[in-house]
C-alpha cells in the first residue's frame, strides 16, 4: 500500500470516469459525428481526403465506421505548418503550443477557449485519479512555454484546487529547496528528471522520505516498471504514469489509477484504436499495435485517427477501481525512429539536418543511447572529414561546439558530440544504422 | 623557408598513435619531428617527415584524414635563453603563434623550434627583419 492511497477516496471530478460503458459509447458516437462534420467543413486536407474515398461525415453511423476514415500523421502537421489544420478562425483560438517536428520546423497545435477547458478537465481528472485534491501543494517541474507539459499540468493543478508552484524545469538545487521549504506534497516532471532530483537530494543530504511529498505524476517520456520500483522504494511516494501528446491535447490523454495496471484513457474525449502499424488494420482489444487517437471534443484542431507511433495494447477486462474508461498498457516502444530524451522528442533526421548545415556535407555519424544511473544518455559520434579537419585543437573543438549549439537550437536539448576517426563507424549495406541503443545492456 | 607538416586525427584511446607510426616505419618513411596535441576526447598527431607526399598517400590509403600545413623551423642554441630570444623577436609584432614544439638537432648543441603561425608569410618577414635564421626544408629533412 502506498502513502497516497491508505483509503482510496472518490473525487467528484472523477465522475465522468465512471459513466456506464453503453452511455459512454453513445456519448463517443455523438461527439465523433459532430467533430468529423466540423473537420470536414473547416479543414481542406481532411475534406479532400474524404472526398477521395467517397466518404462523407453522414457515413459515420457507428464507432466502428471510424475505420473508414483516413489516418492523420505527423507529416500532415509538418506539411501544413503552421496553421493549415486549424478548424477554427484565429479569433477563436486562444492558445497555441508547438513541439518539435521531424526536421527543423516545429509542429503547431491550437486550442479554443472550450478546448482549454476540456484539457483542464482531463488534467483535473488525472490528478484526482492520483489521489490529489484541494490542499495539496503541487510542484510543477514540467517546462513552461511552447511545450504543453508545463501549462497543461498547471491548469489542471489549479483546477483541482491545489496550490501550484510553477517552478518549471531545471535548477535542481532550487527544486529541492522549494520541495523541502514549501512542504510540497506532489511533483510533476519527467521520470528521468525525478531520478536526477533523487540523486541530487541525496548529495545535498536531503532525505526525501522525511518530506510530506507523497505522489509524483511522471510523463512526457516512456519509463519502466523497474524505474517505478526504484522511485517508490527510495522516496516512499506513489509514482503515477501520465500519457499525452501535443498533437492530441498535451498531457492528460491517459492516467494511471492507484492500481497502476495500465493507463485509463479519457475516452469520452480521446477515442483510442489499436492498429497494425504495417497494414493499418484495426486490431481487437488485447492485441499489441500502434495507438491511434481521435479527438472527440477538440474544436480548434481536431485530430481524426492520429497515428501516435506509440506501441501499446488496450487491456481487456475492467479495472478494480471501477472506472469504465479502457486502459492502455504503458508505452514501451515506438513504431518510428523518434527518441525521447529527457522528455524531449528527438528525431535522427534532425541531427542529420544539423550535421549537413554545419559541415556542408553529411559526415558518417551515429547516435549512441546508453543508460547511466537510470538516466538516458545520448551521444552523437561524428567522423572527422578532410573538409573539416584542422591541425589546430581549437578549430576542432569549435566545430564540436558549433554542432552541439546547433543541435540545441533545433532540438531543444544539449547533446554530447564526439569527433571520431574516419572509417570507424560501421558501414551497413542497406539503410545506415544511425541509432545504436545500448540501454538494454546496462 | 616554409616546411610541410602533416597532421592526422587520432582518438584519445590506447593504440591509436601506434598504427600510423608503424605504417610509416614499415614503408621507410622517416619521422624527423613530431608532436601530439591532446584534448579530453581526441588528439592531433603532427609530423614532419622526409617524404611528405609518400606519407600522405600511405596514411590516406589507411583511412586517415591527413592535413598538410606550412610551418617554420628556427634553429637556436640548445642552451638557456635559446627559445626566449626568438620569442622576444616576435614580441610587439602582430604575428600569432598557433602552437610550437621543439627538438634537439644534430650534434652541435643545436635545437630546432617548429612554429605554426596563423600567417606564415607575415612571420617570415618579421623573423627575417630581426635576423632570426630559419632552416629550409632541405637542411631539416636531409641532415
Amino acid at each position: 500500500m502506498n502513502a497516497t492511497d491508505p483509503k482510496p477516496t472518490f473525487h467528484p471530478a472523477s465522475a465522468p470516469d465512471f459513466v456506464p460503458a453503453p452511455l459512454l459509447r453513445k456519448l463517443q458516437l455523438d461527439r465523433l459525428q459532430a467533430i468529423v462534420g466540423h473537420a470536414y467543413d473547416k479543414v481542406a486536407l481532411f475534406r479532400e481526403r474524404l472526398q477521395g474515398r467517397k466518404v462523407t461525415p453522414a457515413d459515420i453511423q457507428a464507432l466502428d465506421d471510424l475505420a473508414e476514415l483516413p489516418f492523420t500523421t505527423k507529416a500532415d502537421l509538418r506539411d501544413t505548418y503552421p496553421f493549415g489544420l486549424f478548424a477554427s478562425s484565429l479569433k477563436e483560438v486562444v492558445r497555441v503550443h508547438a513541439s518539435s517536428g521531424t526536421t527543423g520546423k516545429p509542429i503547431v497545435v491550437a486550442y479554443t477557449k472550450d478546448d482549454v477547458a476540456v484539457w483542464t478537465s482531463v488534467m483535473v481528472r488525472s490528478f484526482a485519479a492520483c489521489g490529489l485534491h484541494e490542499g495539496d501543494i503541487i510542484q510543477n517541474a514540467y517546462g513552461y512555454g511552447l511545450f504543453t507539459g508545463g501549462l497543461g499540468a498547471h491548469y489542471g493543478a489549479e483546477g483541482i484546487g491545489a496550490t501550484v508552484i510553477p517552478i518549471s524545469g531545471g535548477n535542481t538545487d532550487r527544486q529541492i529547496m522549494v520541495m523541502k521549504d514549501f512542504g510540497v506534497t506532489a511533483i510533476c516532471c519527467t521520470p528521468t528528471y525525478f531520478l536526477h532530483l533523487i540523486d541530487r537530494a541525496s548529495q545535498l543530504g536531503v532525505d526525501l522520505r522525511a518530506l510530506p511529498l507523497r505522489a509524483g505524476v511522471f510523463g512526457a517520456e516512456p519509463w519502466t516498471q523497474s524505474m517505478r520500483k526504484h522511485i517508490e522504494s527510495v522516496t516512499n511516494i506513489a509514482a503515477f504514469d501520465i500519457y499525452g501528446l501535443s498533437e492530441i491535447i498535451g498531457p492528460g490523454v491517459a492516467i494511471e489509477c492507484p492500481n497502476h495496471d495500465g493507463l485509463h484513457i479519457f475516452e469520452d474525449h480521446f477515442y483510442p484504436e489499436i492498429i497494425d502499424p504495417e497494414t493499418g488494420k484495426v486490431l481487437p482489444d488485447g492485441e499489441e499495435g500502434e495507438l491511434v487517437l481521435t479527438t472527440l471534443s477538440k474544436w480548434a484542431m481536431p485530430m481524426i485517427r492520429y497515428r501516435t507511433r506509440d506501441i501499446t495494447a488496450l487491456l481487456p477486462g475492467t479495472c478494480p477501481c471501477g472506472r469504465s474508461l479502457r486502459r492502455m498498457r504503458r508505452i514501451g516502444r515506438r513504431s518510428d525512429d523518434m527518441l525521447i530524451i529527457r522528455g524531449v522528442n528527438v528525431y535522427p533526421s534532425q541531427i542529420e539536418a544539423v550535421l549537413l548545415e554545419v559541415e556542408g556535407t553529411l559526415p558518417h555519424y551515429q547516435i549512441i543511447l546508453t543508460r547511466e544511473h537510470g538516466l538516458d544518455q545520448i551521444e552523437v559520434q561524428v567522423e572527422v572529414t578532410p573538409q573539416v579537419f584542422s591541425d589546430r585543437v581549437g578549430a576542432l573543438e569549435a566545430l564540436a561546439d558549433k554542432i552541439m549549439d546547433t543541435i540545441e537550437r533545433v532540438v531543444g536539448i544539449r547533446i554530447k558530440v564526439t569527433l571520431v576517426e574516419p572509417q570507424t563507424i560501421q558501414r551497413s549495406e542497406g539503410k545506415a544504422k544511425r541509432v545504436i541503443d545500448k540501454r538494454g545492456q546496462s | 623557408m616554409k616546411i610541410q607538416q602533416l597532421s592526422i586525427f587520432a582518438e584519445n584511446k590506447p593504440g591509436h598513435l601506434a598504427g600510423p607510426c608503424r605504417l610509416l616505419a614499415e614503408q621507410g618513411v622517416d619521422i624527423r619531428a613530431l608532436s601530439v596535441a591532446d584534448t579530453q576526447h581526441f588528439g592531433i598527431l603532427r609530423l614532419i617527415v622526409n617524404d611528405a607526399a609518400k606519407a600522405t598517400k600511405l596514411l590516406e590509403g589507411a583511412g586517415h584524414v591527413v592535413k598538410a600545413t606550412e610551418v617554420l623551423a628556427v634553429e637556436v642554441s640548445d642552451q638557456p635563453g635559446g627559445l626566449a630570444k626568438v620569442l622576444s623577436a616576435l614580441e610587439g609584432s602582430p604575428v600569432n603563434i598557433e602552437y610550437m614544439y621543439a627538438f634537439p638537432f644534430g650534434h652541435q648543441g643545436k635545437a630546432v623550434l617548429i612554429f605554426r603561425f596563423a600567417d606564415p608569410d607575415a612571420a617570415i618577414a618579421v623573423l627575417q627583419a630581426k635576423g632570426v635564421p630559419m632552416l629550409t626544408g632541405d637542411v631539416l629533412l636531409k641532415a
